[in-house]
């Protein structure tokens, strides 16, 4: 083959791809406009030509993760590594700390009442439960959760939203609401999941939380999981909580307005003190921030008829956007509730997760609430009764003994006990040794017949750490005598002496 | 050609195969004797309308004597043959035909409380309604995603086009005139809008229109039958309003895999028993004073049912695994989660702390990649080994039916060294021949599974869940676990509940009836899919699953499928977006044990006529649902040359009459349903 013949050769293929190429429809366009821009404008064709010949390389080169650093490996190298490679156990050896507590579990034998029986057959008054009224063991509340059982059954075998409503929820949503006096209600069939789940349906990623530094675990698994931006203010101090607001609105003045919420508890879980609601209003209102507030603790107990702080501090509830509180403790049904104006509650409906994608609660926990909130709202001295006897308790323990104070509010029927902090330099008393001391406490109450239990906080991986000072639970409940109240309380008192002074 | 010709066969109306009849409604003979059940089921005033496609369901169910039923499970129907309310009255003219010399009629109490009974759980209509659920043997198959026609997916993209496009139309106009209804929709006041506009408008413009399918109230037991409670609306879903009235419908919708939704028989006795003895609540948390001995029995109780040495039970289903995997896994832990994993886990996971990463539902063969690239790689940037892996599976999804691949996930286990955990939400009592979940099911050790979480929500008509593991592990997570510190103690009568569940599953309680519990369930379910894939509907999910989602795809037929189901008093779930992906929404039935064959022909009867209506017969038939080859099934002559087609590799779409579906029902469903 000579080079005239591949030159002819040549040709005729290029006159065959232009045949071709001219066949092709709309290429005669095409030519045109690569033609007039040659001659037009020379540069564009040059940079259009060379983006063509990148999309060619771009389309023909290899593919690439878009992980960064990853090490390519050979499969055999895996396997090795695969064979190597050795997991830690699923759960660690438990700590001392651990051992105890799983060592000092109370079983209650029978129904939890004021005097419970316990498993080692002994029976013990009963302050360590939240049945502050003595209700579960009453027998009309009884046979009304009977006659409920016998036209309910027990689950409702379904959520919420599919079939899962039962006119009784709707009941008791109503009654809760009009108890509080909002406009609407929703039920959750926890209490510990409800806040944990009200604040993410409505603070997403950045939305603005300032939270007390002290709320209950609940609630930081809830500002956890909504990865909204989180300022903490010292817990219950209200100027902190002022030059937050003022700090969180300096910042944000020029951006976009997001939601912002304050979060707070109305009793907190962890040290048992109040907030100052009316002057949280004050504040949300000139900041223009909403107000979730946690009633979890509150609610039943504080106010005239046990509407919660609301009620306590001579507030309006519609003034809150949300309060979340617990129908488990005091009212011995079950779950949570949030209420709110009818725009929050319709929300929750379609957004809480532990709302839609959770079973109902069971019927007959729910009358039980309804028919307890009725008995709180139609006999207000039993909510009185209840504070005399906080107060008959509290003055057996606070100012007489030496060793510990109580950080709870007065009002609170929950005492949490402290050690008082000169106790706990002067001993030098580290966070282990004070659980140490006060479980023996806590045995010492027992041996007593007394029942109470320590403070029960765990640590979580959310930052920043929350340290809940180790504590003493006392619970008053109205089922036993103002006597055995107060003999209780010099009991427990005298206990926590003898364990303390035994301590070098 | 034939292969068009085999397509369009189901239009041709001259064949007389069973395949032949799309479009064909059943013929609805007079009935002349029909089963007790069903007529004291349509007795009760409210449900006279659903009576006609019951009685025809019934009387097709030939050879099914009620007196030759086997001991029932309630004792009341131990008695003699009852008659219903209205023949029992004495001025009904049918008295006349009675001989009521023969027996004593019951009283109207007894009667009415009979009645009450079997609207909680159906007397099983013959001995042979039972199956055993376990897995054959074998690989386990992957379930057969079936996929309609592209007109179907094709209308269905457009349904949400326009759905969409008028959306905006309508707020473009509303945001104008009707302000106040936007109003939380936008900043005001110095408050930042409480929802955002644009993750509202898919409830606004969409789910609104649907909302009377959604929530709707409820009263009575939840078993076979549930009473709707009757709604309207003025204001186009927004409010309703309860027109005061009830409807009696056969319920399947409830999570009621064993029917233990009852408020008579042993459950109920001992669950007020205990409400007497021990009281309302527990008003503790567990870790204080929410201990009692109802707590530590009924957890030893589940430990041996599901084959662990240890559990504990919580108050809350979702509330269990929300908390339980920040008590397992942290930072420098890899939690490897199927990708249509429930919300509970998704939500416990991201506390955790734990790196996440997801793979394809029940593709063994993704997570082994997946498995293979984290232990190789490590952990992202520092390249350290990973502390521990933990796959989080589910045993039977909620939404598609299908079950986890636990044998596949076992040998990963065995080469990767992963610890695993099986959420058996909806597993647990409705599978295994025991009722133990999908260990037992596939005949697997339990210590296989590292921990094992179950709710006791749906199979024992209680509340609450639980998590079943090694003693070791149990007790360091009591110490640990956020839901045993704050979570509220479950109640004494929730309690005694699940015991008294547990123990007739077992046949500890009542010997008999918890093995005819699990049997039925399985029959159902296998009964029910199997009629549904004849009649052609596409139908997702493992044969033994009681969960039977039927794909609707074009999203108005969610609430037209609903409006239909309720119209013949049947009670139906609906899914679509974003519960499913966007083009398969679906109804979901729920199949239980308290069902009856006959309930299940009066579904599949409703589903017949509501699938021609809403043009629902889309399946192609890869899976399954075909005729099996059987010699009596042999075709005529002028036929045989569709028969061999239909027998070779192209499947033919199954279209069955209703008439044959239940005919040949019974006794082909304990074959492969593929």
């Amino acid at each position: 083959m000579d080079l005239q013949e591949t030159q002819r050769l040549l040709t005729e293929y290029l006159h065959e791809l232009a045949h071709l190429f001219h066949r092709v429809p709309g290429s005669a366009i095409f030519l045109r406009y690569v033609k007039s821009s040659y001659q037009d404008d020379p540069i564009r064709s040059a940079v259009e030509l060379f983006l063509f010949l990148f999309a060619v390389r771009y389309l023909l080169a290899p593919k690439y993760s878009t992980k960064p650093g990853v090490v390519p490996l050979t499969e055999d190298e895996i396997d090795d590594l695969v064979d190597e490679w050795i997991p830690e156990p699923l759960v660690a050896q438990p700590t001392a700390l651990e051992e105890m507590e799983v060592e000092k579990r109370m079983v209650i034998v029978g129904p939890v009442g004021p005097k419970s029986k316990l498993a080692n057959g002994r029976t013990v008054n009963n302050l360590c439960s939240f049945n502050f009224y003595n209700f579960n063991t009453n027998e009309s509340l009884k046979e009304q959760a009977i006659q409920t059982l016998r036209n309910y059954g027990v689950g409702p075998c379904g959520p919420r939203g599919f079939y899962g409503t039962q006119d009784v929820h709707m009941k008791t949503e109503a009654d809760i609401a009009s108890f509080l006096g909002t406009a609407a209600c929703i039920m959750y069939s926890q209490a510990f999941s409800t806040i944990s789940s009200v604040i993410p349906a409505f603070s997403k990623r950045g939305d603005i939380i300032v939270a007390d530094k002290g709320v209950s675990f609940a609630i930081r698994k809830g500002i956890q999981i909504s990865r909204s931006i989180v300022r903490w203010y010292e817990h219950n101090d209200m100027e902190d909580l002022e030059r937050v607001l003022a700090k969180v609105t300096k910042e944000q003045a020029r951006k976009p307005l997001t939601r912002r919420f304050i979060i707070t508890e109305g009793l907190f879980e962890s040290y048992g003190d109040m907030v100052d609601l009316p002057k949280i209003i004050e504040l949300r209102l000139k900041y223009k921030f909403r107000l979730i507030l946690d009633e979890t603790w509150s609610f039943g107990v504080l106010g005239r008829t046990g509407r919660g702080i609301t009620e306590h501090q001579n507030v309006d509830a519609a003034e809150v956007d949300m309060i979340v509180g617990s129908l488990a403790g005091p009212l011995v049904g079950g779950g949570g509730f949030c209420a709110g104006s009818e725009e929050i509650v319709h929300h929750q409906r379609i957004s809480a997760a532990a709302y839609t994608f959770s079973a109902a609660l069971p019927a007959l926990l729910s009358t039980t609430a309804s028919a307890t909130i009725n008995l709180l709202q139609n006999s207000p001295e039993t909510v009185s009764q209840l504070r005399e006897f906080t107060k008959a308790m509290r003055a057996q323990l606070d100012p007489r003994s030496d060793w510990v104070y109580c950080t709870s509010a007065p009002e609170n029927p929950v005492l949490i006990l402290v050690i008082k902090p000169e106790v706990v330099t002067s001993k030098r008393l580290t966070y282990e040794d004070q659980q140490y001391l006060l479980q023996d406490v806590v045995d010492e109450c027992l041996a007593n017949g007394v029942l109470i239990t320590r403070l029960k906080t765990l640590e979580d991986n959310f930052q920043p750490k929350q340290v809940v000072p180790a504590g003493l639970k006392v619970c008053v409940t109205i089922g036993l005598t103002k006597k055995e109240i107060e003999k209780a309380g010099t009991i427990i008192r005298h206990a926590i002496t003898k364990v303390m002074s035994k301590k070098k | 050609m034939p292969r068009r010709f085999s397509n369009n066969s189901s239009n041709d109306t001259t064949t007389n195969s069973p395949s032949s009849g799309k479009g064909g409604i059943a013929i609805k003979a007079p009935s002349v004797k029909s089963n007790r059940l069903a007529q004291l089921f349509s007795s009760s005033p409210k449900s006279k309308a659903d009576s006609q496609p019951t009685l025809a369901a019934s009387q097709s169910t030939g050879g099914n004597n009620p007196n030759n039923s086997p001991p029932p499970i309630s004792s009341a129907s131990l008695s003699l043959p009852t008659i219903s309310l209205s023949t029992a009255t004495a001025d009904n003219p049918a008295m006349d035909e009675m001989p009521t010399t023969l027996f004593q009629p019951p009283t109207p109490e007894e009667a009415r409380r009979q009645a009450k009974a079997h609207a909680q759980f159906g007397v099983i209509g013959h001995p042979s309604h039972r199956y055993s659920s376990r897995h054959p043997g074998g690989v386990f198959p992957e379930p057969v995603m079936d996929e309609p026609p592209y007109y179907y997916l094709l209308t269905t993209y457009i349904s949400y086009l326009i759905l969409i496009a008028f959306g905006h139309v309508r707020d473009f106009f509303g945001k104008r005139f009707r302000e106040e209804n936007y109003r939380h929709l936008k900043p005001r006041n110095g408050y930042g809008a409480l929802n955002s506009d644009f993750d509202n408008f898919y409830v606004r413009r969409l789910k609104l229109r649907i909302n009377d399918c959604f929530e709707r109230p409820v009263t009575g037991v939840p078993g076979r039958t549930i009473t709707l409670i009757d709604r309207g609306t003025n204001d186009h879903n927004h409010h309703f309003y309860l027109t005061g009235t009830t409807t009696d419908t056969l319920n399947l919708s409830s999570y009621n895999y064993l029917g233990f939704a009852q408020s008579e028989g042993p459950c109920a006795d001992i669950a007020e028993d205990t409400v007497r003895k021990y009281g309302i609540a527990t008003p503790s948390t567990r870790a204080e004073a929410g201990t009692q001995d109802l707590h530590v029995e009924v957890e030893d109780l589940i430990a041996r049912f599901v084959g662990k040495e240890a559990s504990m039970v919580f108050s809350m289903g979702f509330g269990t695994n929300a908390t339980v995997f920040p008590a397992l896994v942290g930072k420098g832990d890899l939690l490897i989660s199927d990708e249509l994993n429930h919300a509970s886990i998704r939500f416990g996971a991201r506390l955790s702390g734990a790196s996440i990463a997801m793979f394809k539902h029940n593709d063994m063969k993704d997570l082994e990649l997946k498995l293979r690239e984290a232990i190789s790689q490590g952990q992202p940037r520092t390249h350290r080994p990973w502390k521990k892996i933990l796959v989080v599976v589910e045993g039977l999804y909620s939404m598609e039916g299908s079950m986890c691949n636990l044998p596949g996930l076992v040998a990963l286990k065995h080469r990767y060294k992963f610890n695993l955990f099986v959420d058996e939400a909806h597993s647990i009592g409705a599978v295994g021949p025991a009722g133990r979940g999908v260990c037992d099911y596939f005949s697997i050790d339990t210590a296989e599974v590292d921990v094992l979480m179950g709710t006791l929500t749906k199979s024992f008509g209680a509340n609450g869940g639980y998590i079943a593991a090694d003693k070791v592990m149990i007790d360091k997570l009591r110490a640990t676990n956020p839901g045993i510190f704050y979570g509220e103690a479950p109640a004494p009568a929730v309690l005694m509940q699940i015991s008294s569940a547990l123990r007739i599953i077992n046949g500890e309680l009542v010997p008999g009836q918890g093995e005819e519990r699990l049997q039925r369930l399985a029959f159902n379910s296998r009964y029910l899919r199997l009629g549904l894939k004849r009649l052609g509907f596409i139908v997702y999910g493992h044969d033994d699953s009681p969960i039977i989602p039927v794909l609707l795809f074009n999203p108005a037929k969610m609430p037209a499928f609903s409006h239909e189901m309720l119209r013949r008093k049947i009670s139906v779930v609906v899914v679509g977006y974003p519960a499913t992906p966007l083009v398969s929404s679906r109804a979901r039935f729920c199949v239980s044990a308290a069902h009856t064959k006959d309930d299940l022909d009066r579904v599949l009867t409703a589903c017949d006529e509501i699938g021609n209506v809403l043009q629902l017969k889309f399946s192609t038939g890869i899976a399954g649902g075909a005729l099996p080859p059987v010699e009596e099934m042999a075709p005529p002559p002028e036929m045989e040359k569709e028969w061999h087609r239909k027998r070779s590799a192209t499947p033919t779409p199954p279209r069955w009459r209703i008439e044959d579906v239940i005919r040949r029902g019974v006794q082909d469903v304990k074959s492969p349903l593929y």
